[in-house]
């Protein structure tokens, strides 16, 4: 089925217009889904020619996070455009029921933000018949944090700042600390309008991990998917953030990379952990994400970001979400060779370079290697 | 009373359509009831895991950390921003929605009139999706440099005061959005009530020498005050459990802040749309506890306003 997608960068740039595209698309689709040109096409036959898909036919369900949503569905709908016989669900119902629904047996394999491990994995095990469940990063992120200076076309700030910044302890942009990271700048004597979720959300849960692993003394807030610190405002995902940045002189907020890249109004903040600034982009998230330690037996990949990282080029605030999925065992009837090929697919250079056309971070480095070779034990448990 | 009901039909004389009517419409009662009770039984139920293991005073708390271990959570902040808003939104809409009533009654000539009541009663079906986005997208940056003058020159009033030299996201252009939600309602019910004040009382107080105003305020008003009070609380039920449009334009902070031109505020309905995607099975059922809260809310407010309207029904003077 062909599914009009809609870039997140299109509903931050003009949000009015994007609600009358998006009636008006609903209204083309309505009147005949086949005047919709599918935008996966060139990528599926790209990809088909890499030799990095494989088709399996039948259909499978899926569930998670809903941070790596997009990502799944920009997988999916390739893969379905090259596999017109096979049908790939995945629901964005969040983590923690992504992975109950996955040890439940519901679904063929589970998507999540935190690694599953202890009790968790025990009970995956189970699911798979006793035979081993593993996790295995495949989608990377980055948080961006956007700015609306007028005037001020670079910004840099350390964790420090940023933390004060956040936790409302610096409450003006001619503060003598921000004024410091930017000799030569003329910064507003302003107010700072501080913008963060007003919704629950791992993009929250990471950031606030973020401040409180690199200026423990500036951020001493809850950390988790709830805005605890004072002060700031709070909007509604990650598309009203960016739209209160770009509409508010003198804002700073996070968001999801994706929502920075083609934003108007609003710049990205360059993080400066010891190595010189550093601008979000999917390269310099990568980088980080490489050199970051990942633990894990048979498999199994838990990654453990190094926020205080100070190689150069390494963009810190960096995220990874996992599939968990059965190395064998899973039931006939849930398709365990399309799982297989899928993230297969997922994690060939065709389907990481999807990645980061749409915001997302592509894998890179030894971490891509050791991801195909679990996903190799994978397709080998599948059978094929 | 006893006029209005018929002497029960007895013996070979009850035909069965008239009985079949009457299980009809008994049922219909009752299912009603039935649907409403339901309702209040699931809310009970659902919230009940999240009420036992709150570590925090769910009356005074201010913080929501439902999913947090130990759970910790309060619906203080939420319900004084749902009152504040609802005040807010109330103390606008009401002088408005009740003098366009009097004008579109009393002194518009009959075209306008109908012209006029048929734009309010039109803004009623908006969607509060389109409400929401045209608060946050549009209305907001024009209502700034009111809040800013409200401030700088009003700022002793203590509501009216901002420390943060902030003018967004706040209760202010929320009760704004609200008011021009519930406008509709409390003038199509006002102006429905100021039709059925009786034509003697209107002609006897011109004949007697009234100007419009004098007998508007002495023949109308009196006689109309129930039903606006209806109106009125009708608007407040409407305001009170308004979700979306106060959730993307509150900031949603939890702190209780009187101040209206500062960012903050959040509402029981919000806050619920808000959290309830990412939130565990505590945190949904301490969602859940909050829309408990909200359904008494309303339902006292209702059961207030109708016994507004029974006790003042006895001495207005209706013909």
């Amino acid at each position: 089925m062909p599914i009009a997608r809609q870039t997140p960068s299109a509903r931050v740039r003009a949000p009015r217009v994007a609600v009358l595209l998006g009636a008006a698309s609903a209204l083309l689709m309505a009147c005949g889904g086949s005047n919709t040109v599918n935008p996966a096409i060139p990528a599926a036959e790209a990809a088909l020619a890499a030799g990095d898909i494989e088709c399996i036919d039948g259909k499978i369900q899926s569930a998670g996070s809903s941070a790596q949503a997009n990502a799944i569905t920009e997988w999916v709908n390739v893969y379905q455009t090259a596999c017109p016989e096979s049908t790939i669900d995945y629901q964005p119902v969040g983590s923690g029921a992504g992975v109950e629904a996955f040890v439940s047996a519901q679904t063929s394999f589970g998507g999540t933000d935190k690694a599953v491990t202890d009790e968790d994995m025990d009970a995956a095990r189970e699911r798979c018949g006793d035979n081993p469940a593993i996790n295995i990063p495949l989608v990377g992120g980055a948080i961006a944090v956007a700015y609306h200076l007028d005037g001020v076309d670079e910004l840099v700030l350390d964790p420090a700042t940023l933390s004060g910044i956040f936790a409302s302890d610096i409450t003006r942009w001619d503060d003598p600390a921000i004024a410091a990271l930017n000799p030569g700048v003329s910064l507003p004597d302003a107010a700072i309008a501080q913008f963060h979720r007003s919704d629950s959300s791992g993009t929250t849960a990471n950031f606030s991990d973020y401040l409180e692993a690199t200026a423990p003394d500036a951020w001493d807030y809850d950390t988790g998917k709830e805005w605890t610190a004072p002060g700031g405002q709070g909007a509604k995902g990650s598309d009203q953030v960016i739209a209160s940045v770009a509409q508010t002189p003198n804002s700073i907020g996070y968001v999801e990379l994706s929502y920075i890249l083609d934003a108007i109004n609003a710049k990205p903040v360059a993080i400066d952990q010891g190595a010189g600034p550093v601008l979000p982009t999917a390269d310099n998230a990568s980088v980080t994400l490489a050199s970051s330690e990942a633990t894990g037996d048979d498999g199994d990949i838990v990654l453990s970001i190094d926020y205080t990282t100070q190689v150069p080029g390494a963009y810190p605030i960096s995220i990874v979400t996992y599939e968990i999925v059965c190395v064998s065992g899973l039931e006939d009837g849930q398709n365990p060779e399309l799982v297989a090929q899928f993230l297969a697919f997922a994690a060939s250079d065709s389907g990481q370079q999807l990645l980061g056309e749409i915001g997302y971070v592509p894998l890179s480095g030894e971490l891509l290697d050791a991801v195909r070779t679990s996903v190799g034990l994978v397709v080998e448990g599948a059978g094929r | 009373m006893s006029l209005l009901t018929p002497p029960r039909i007895t013996g070979s004389s009850v035909r069965a359509g008239d009985r079949n009517f009457r299980f009809v419409t008994t049922g219909a009662g009752l299912t009603v009831l039935g649907v409403l009770a339901a309702i209040a039984a699931f809310l009970v139920w659902q919230s009940l895991p999240a009420l036992q293991n709150n570590t925090g005073n769910v009356v005074t708390n201010q913080l929501w950390l439902p999913d947090a271990d130990p759970p910790q959570w309060g619906i203080a902040v939420l319900i004084f921003g749902t009152l504040w808003t609802s005040i807010i939104a109330m103390a606008i809409a009401v002088p408005i929605g009740i003098g366009t009533a009097l004008f579109i009654t009393f002194y518009a000539p009959r075209r306008v009139a109908r012209t006029l009541g048929f734009i309010v009663d039109l803004l009623a079906a908006v969607p509060s999706i389109i409400f929401g986005l045209w608060g946050l997208y549009y209305f907001m940056p024009e209502i700034v440099p009111a809040a800013q003058w409200l401030s700088t020159y009003l700022g002793w009033i203590p509501i009216f005061s901002n420390d943060l030299d902030l003018y967004t996201k706040s209760i202010l252009i929320a009760g704004f959005v609200l008011a021009m939600m519930i406008l509709p309602t409390v003038s199509a019910i006002s102006r429905e009530v100021f039709w059925q004040v009786p034509k003697g009382h209107i002609e006897a107080s011109l004949a007697l020498g009234a100007t419009r105003w004098e007998m508007i305020r002495m023949a109308v008003l009196p006689f109309s005050r129930p039903g606006m009070i209806s109106a009125a609380m009708l608007g407040l039920g409407r305001a009170l459990g308004e979700t979306i449009a106060v959730a993307l334009i509150l900031s949603a902070v939890f702190d209780i802040n009187w101040q209206i031109t500062e960012p903050g505020g959040n509402s029981i309905a919000a806050n619920i749309a808000l959290k309830w995607g990412e939130a565990a099975g505590n945190g949904r059922s301490a969602l859940i506890a909050t829309g408990m809260v909200l359904f008494f809310i309303t339902l006292v407010v209702n059961m207030t306003a109708r016994w507004v309207v029974n006790r003042r029904k006895e001495f207005s003077g209706a013909d």
